[in-house]
């Protein structure tokens, strides 16, 4: 598919404790434009702490964070807004009480003097919908409420998109969907990419990873077991390597995996 | 790996056709997968009036009544004590009365509602009205001071007690229920510390008196009646221009001018009967009540404020989901004590309102069932105690119902006790429907 350029986000050598406990180990992580990397690993093996660093509601205790190359601070949430970076949560962050415009656009409204420019949000919101060829919503100023878990799920991913962010991360967007909907979303985390975007996905499952990425960073205790093109491993190989850290020649030295373990 | 899609996939257009229709038929608007394709809601630009009509009725069946039961109740009402009481209720006179009685219930209500809103309760707001109005009296007659200042001071006095419930609230993280419960206490007794016991403040100023006891002359009433229509009218046929020329979502031309001319009807009805002499003695008793334009214009305020303003929009996130709303980048505590600081100002005009129809203010003021009855007809006009969903125009229409059951029984010359059960009835209704409407909303939702 794209072939690999300079990655547009960038962590080297990432450490974070929490008290004692050191949650990650000298952590690389890479995301390139186009490119859909999949960060994949067990319960525990520091996924959400990592995305946490990378949007800023972690701070980092050592190591770099590039974005575009340089390096930047992202000590808030706020600092990783501001350089494209939004976050999809799992648990979706939307108002059922407002439509789908109102969703896309809380908190950054545009406005004409002290009057919110509906006009502007609702073509805005429909070109945006449109340009990820989103089309199971009737109209955008359906609400919230109405919609089935694929649709918000959508317009979460939709409202990322919206303020020309560079980098996507989605935590586990296809937790909670059924068959149908699980593939109208993965479709659509392709498309990000198509559109020249860095993705980050988690996900635990590993049909959906091997489908739709491009390359998989596999995270063991804290390490980056494997940092690999998705099409060089199997499932099972991916499964080897969240479970044990390595599988084959790919994973952690096994002094380093028994000693995490 | 997936090679990437240029159009809606049919198989997964199909598949998800099922799903919604599995979903509980409700959401009728994306079972139509020919209608879905590219926001055909949208393009189409006005919808008809067939089409509109469709889009309310799916609404209404999604559990989203709005005032609807509140406006058929009170339609209801109005016939019945007509016909119970026809020398009496549907007079010049007691309409006129009808606006006094509910005028104070409406503005408490209103400001109250922003505290809804947000799925958080004001039991305070009634004595911080009656502490407003004792600050503004007491300054007028033991200061001299002129009556606008008074009032200014008044409100401000309110705006500090707002601020202070705001930030126990949002700060602290003490429930809203218990601080206000506080509050409710506190503040009675500092009402009563600025009145002194057992006396009563008359009120000093004409201005302040003609609030609840005054009519605007019938010339000026039906100048400002008329321009108000016209200006209404111009801003909706306005906004349906420019949402036509954009190809936006707009309501039918038709709806469009039918609600205005109800709204004309209605305002210019009520003013012919209000400008009639409804005196019964020698002296000329006409034209609008004062407090009629009063509560117009704190309608048109809250009304903007919620539907056109970010701060608005805010609200209304926060109310929906509040953890949503901090991840969107609002500062949901600052939202917070914003509201409670519209619902005390609002109260302390609430206040003064009151305070004017007695022509003094009693050392329980505010106290017994103020809060109650606005909490009520915040509830009754359709404000979910839910949060996230009500309008500044609930509280009119509750207010309304309130000050009808209340003047009808009267006039009726029933018992007291009949009043108070008859209301807690109806707030019971009211709340029945808001809970069920919120589970049939629950179950339209994916």
């Amino acid at each position: 598919m794209t072939q690999s350029t300079e990655p547009i986000l960038q962590l080297r050598g990432v450490d974070k404790s929490f008290g004692a406990v050191q949650v990650l180990h000298e952590v690389d992580l890479s995301i390139y434009p186009g490119q859909v990397t999949a960060l994949v690993g067990d319960n525990g093996a520091g996924k959400s702490t990592l995305v946490k660093c990378v949007a800023g509601i972690y701070s980092i205790d050592a190591g770099d964070y590039l974005f575009e190359g340089k390096p930047v601070q992202v000590s808030n949430p706020r600092d990783a807004a501001a350089l494209g970076i939004e976050i999809v949560y799992q648990d979706l962050a939307l108002c059922d009480n407002l439509d789908i415009v109102q969703n896309m656009f809380l908190g950054r409204e545009p406005k004409s003097g002290i009057v919110l420019d509906e006009g502007q949000m609702e073509i805005k919101a429909r070109d945006t919908l449109a340009s990820l060829s989103v089309r199971t919503v009737s109209s955008v100023r359906q609400l919230v409420a109405s919609l089935s878990g694929g649709q918000r799920q959508t317009v979460a991913i939709a409202k990322s998109v919206l303020w020309n962010s560079k980098v996507v991360m989605l935590d586990e967007p296809t937790a909670a969907l059924g068959v149908a909907q699980t593939r109208q979303v993965l479709d659509l985390v392709r498309r990000l990419a198509d559109n020249g975007l860095g993705v980050l996905l988690i996900s635990h499952n590993m049909n959906d990873v091997k489908e739709v990425s491009d390359r998989i960073t596999a995270l063991y205790l804290g390490r980056v077991a494997a940092d690999i093109p998705a099409a060089d491993v199997t499932t099972g190989q991916i499964v080897e390597l969240i479970t044990s850290g390595r599988s084959g020649e790919h994973g952690l030295a096994p002094a380093i995996a028994q000693e995490s373990a | 790996m997936t090679p990437p899609q240029d159009g809606p996939d049919p198989k997964v257009a199909e598949a998800d056709r099922e799903l919604a229709a599995v979903d509980g038929g409700v959401i009728a608007p994306v079972a139509d997968v020919e209608a879905r394709a590219a926001f055909a809601g949208d393009a189409a630009g006005p919808v008809s009036l067939g089409q509109y009509w469709n889009q309310y009725r799916n609404k209404l069946r999604a559990g989203d009544v709005g005032s609807l039961p509140a406006l058929l109740g009170l339609l209801v009402l109005i016939i019945v004590f007509t016909i119970a009481a026809p020398s009496t209720f549907l007079t010049t006179f007691n309409l006129a009365n009808l606006l006094t009685q509910a005028g104070s219930i409406c503005v408490l209500a209103m400001g109250i509602g922003f505290v809804l809103l947000l799925g958080h309760i004001d039991l305070s707001a009634g004595v911080i009205g009656g502490v407003g109005a004792g600050v503004m009296a007491e300054l007028m007659l033991k200061q001299g001071l002129t009556w606008y200042v008074a009032v200014l001071i008044a409100l401000l006095v309110g705006v500090a007690m707002g601020i202070f419930t705001g930030v126990m609230v949002s700060a602290v993280g003490i429930p809203s229920f218990v601080v206000t419960l506080a509050a409710f206490l506190a503040y009675q007794g500092i009402l009563l510390w600025i009145i002194g016991t057992g006396g009563t403040v008359p009120i000093t100023s004409d201005v302040i008196f003609a609030v609840s006891n005054g009519n605007m002359p019938v010339t000026l009433g039906w100048i400002v009646v008329i321009l108000s229509i016209a200006a209404y009218a111009a801003l909706n046929l306005l906004v349906y221009q420019r949402r036509r020329t954009h190809n936006l979502v707009t309501p039918p031309l038709v709806v469009i001018t039918l609600r205005i001319v109800v709204i004309a009807v209605v305002l210019l009805g009520a003013t012919f009967l209000l400008s009639q002499n409804r005196a019964k003695g020698n002296i000329v008793l006409e034209g609008i009540p004062w407090i009629a334009p009063l509560v117009g214009v704190l309608l048109v305020i809250w009304t903007f404020v919620q539907n056109r303003t970010a701060f608005g929009r805010h609200v209304y996130a926060v109310g929906g989901n509040a953890e949503a709303a901090r991840r969107a980048g609002i500062r949901v505590g600052y939202i917070t004590i914003a509201c409670f600081v519209i619902s005390s100002a609002m109260a302390v005009i609430s206040g003064i309102v009151a305070a004017s129809r007695l022509n003094s203010v009693t050392p329980d003021a505010g106290a017994g069932n103020t809060l109650l009855y606005a909490v009520a007809a915040a509830v009754i006009g359709g404000t979910s105690l839910f949060g996230g969903k009500g309008k500044a125009r609930d509280a009119i229409i509750g207010g309304l119902v309130i000050a009808v059951i209340d003047n009808g029984l009267g006039l009726l010359g029933l018992q007291a006790y009949i009043k108070y059960i008859v209301t807690g009835l109806v707030l019971l209704l009211a709340a029945s429907v808001d809970a069920i409407s919120r589970r049939k909303r629950a179950s339209a939702g994916g």
